[in-house]
């Protein structure tokens, strides 16, 4: 249990680490473009650019923690649970348990007609969280698996995860565009300073270094909020299966979900930070190696399964 | 005199940085105490909700289990002590109890295949299961959060603070039976393919 805590602790350190890491890159790109027109001789006295890149970031974060939950619902075509039905009213029945068990508001469930099995868990914390599952994922799992997977995406709405990746996600996300739109700007800049050949050295230095961020940040913005993802979900194992106390019922969950391949096509690609599995259903994550590690949203299957059934054999000895 | 001023001035900076640590550390008790407080209603709810599905799963299942009547006069007594209990440890104990008779009773259910069949007792046992899984997670949670405002109560210097104030450790929600220790959730569900009991 005090490794679990220290591990809680160490995250929530790493996500200042995260969001402050995210904010220098913003400041990066607007710097560079503050350069480059300060060196091409506009100069209105503010760096309107840095202020413009950290108001956009800022703003873009703000409106997916106000209403983007709904947006991913949307974009999974989820559908309010139906109690009616005995399966639903079962899921709706886990949901309250580990919402009990998590000492959480019980959070608003989803449905997604989809027949391959996954879960996500959205929302900007606690008491606003929303679960949504695939149809797949109630008629393959029996009762104590979807116990594990409530569990585990209760695990990142009660750890605050999907209001961080929520943030991360956003910030990466006007990381790409801001650096996408200074690249096409640049375009049209450098045909602009050939006409009139202005800058000088200093204008050339600036504009490399400028070139060099744009290249890079959405790079290492991508890099750092999948590893954020991957390190959240070995997080979200653990402490669900604290939650239920029945690791073992989370692993053959995974090994049913890992086990039906093909993707999930009703979820896009921008939520799979979210989802219990990666939805694209890529062999990617099923090898070890940098490469495969660097650039999955989830860590491999296999090592979440093992990991979940050492926790059961420590939790079985005296 | 300027010797006399800085003592005083060290004085009155101790006094307020010590009324400040003692307003935080009882602010902390109070909240605890709170939490615990809601804890135990949690469990309070779903016992209720326990106390009103029986009657109704007796009457479902009464018709074809009419050689069971001693086991379901047991479950229906069991309940209605339970109903009665008042305090943490009584509850725990009558709870108990109730269990016990329960799983009997969802064992002989067992013998029946036109009960499990039977969409109406299928919808009871599924909502009854659950309340006991709940029964269970809120306990958990009760439990937890109960042992943090006894140690925090026992820890120093906040133990002070909790003897100034008169804050009395509260009982955990225990069980004590030694079946029911070894089998820790009694499972109560009608799909066959479970890998817990």
């Amino acid at each position: 249990m005090t490794n679990l805590l220290d591990q809680q602790k160490r995250n929530l350190s790493n996500t200042r680490l995260f969001i402050a890491g995210f904010v220098l890159l913003l400041v990066l790109i607007g710097l560079g473009a503050d350069g480059v027109l300060y060196a091409g001789g506009f100069s209105p006295g503010i760096p309107f650019a840095t202020l413009g890149a950290l108001a956009f970031g800022g703003m873009s974060a703000w409106w997916s923690l106000h209403g983007g939950d709904r947006a991913v619902l949307e974009s999974a075509a989820a559908i309010p649970l139906d109690p009616s039905d005995p399966r639903e009213r079962q899921l709706e029945n886990v949901v309250e348990e580990i919402a009990i068990a998590a000492g959480i508001p019980k959070p608003a469930i989803y449905i997604i007609p989809d027949s391959d099995p996954n879960a996500f868990a959205t929302g900007s914390g606690p008491d606003k969280a929303s679960i949504a599952v695939t149809r797949g994922l109630l008629e393959k799992l029996n009762r104590d698996e979807l116990q594990g997977v409530v569990s585990h995406e209760l695990s990142h709405v009660k750890n605050y995860d999907v209001r961080l990746m929520t943030v991360v996600a956003a910030l990466a996300g006007a990381i790409l565009l801001l650096s996408d739109w200074s690249r096409r700007g640049l375009g049209w800049g450098g045909r602009r300073r050939s006409s009139d050949s202005a800058g000088g050295g200093a204008g050339i230095l600036f504009a490399i270094l400028w070139v060099v961020s744009i290249v890079l940040a959405p790079i290492i913005a991508q890099i750092v909020s999948l590893a954020v993802s991957r390190q959240r979900e070995y997080l979200a194992d653990a402490s669900g299966a604290e939650l239920t106390r029945n690791p073992l019922a989370l692993a053959s969950a995974l090994e049913k979900i890992a086990a039906a391949v093909e993707p999930t096509p009703s979820i896009k690609q921008g939520i799979a930070h979210l989802c219990i599995e990666d939805p694209r259903g890529r062999s990617l994550d099923q090898k070890e190696g940098v490469f495969a590690n660097l650039f999955s949203t989830h860590p491999p299957v296999a090592k979440r399964i093992a990991l979940l059934r050492e926790m059961a054999y420590q939790s079985v000895r005296p | 005199m300027a010797a006399i001023g800085g003592c005083l001035t060290l004085l009155v900076v101790i006094a307020v940085v010590g009324a400040i640590w003692a307003i935080w550390r009882y602010n902390n008790l109070i909240s605890l105490r709170n939490q615990v407080g809601n804890g135990w209603k949690q469990i309070d709810v779903q016992l209720k909700r326990r106390h009103d599905l029986i009657p109704n799963l007796v009457a479902a299942v009464k018709g074809e289990m009419q050689f069971e009547q001693d086991t379901l006069e047991k479950v229906i007594q069991a309940r209605n002590s339970a109903v009665g209990a008042r305090g943490v440890a009584d509850t725990a104990d009558k709870e108990n109890t109730l269990t016990q008779t329960l799983s009997r009773l969802f064992a002989l259910a067992e013998n029946y295949p036109t009960l499990k069949a039977n969409e109406q007792v299928k919808t009871l046992m599924e909502e009854l299961s659950s309340t006991e899984n709940r029964i269970g997670f809120a306990r958990q949670f009760y439990n937890d959060i109960a042992t943090r405002y006894n140690t925090a109560q026992q820890l120093f210097p906040d133990n002070l603070i909790a003897q100034t104030f008169h804050f009395q450790p509260v009982e955990l929600y225990e069980i004590k039976d030694e079946a029911e220790r070894a089998v820790p959730k009694v499972d109560l569900n009608v799909r066959s393919d479970q890998t817990k009991s």
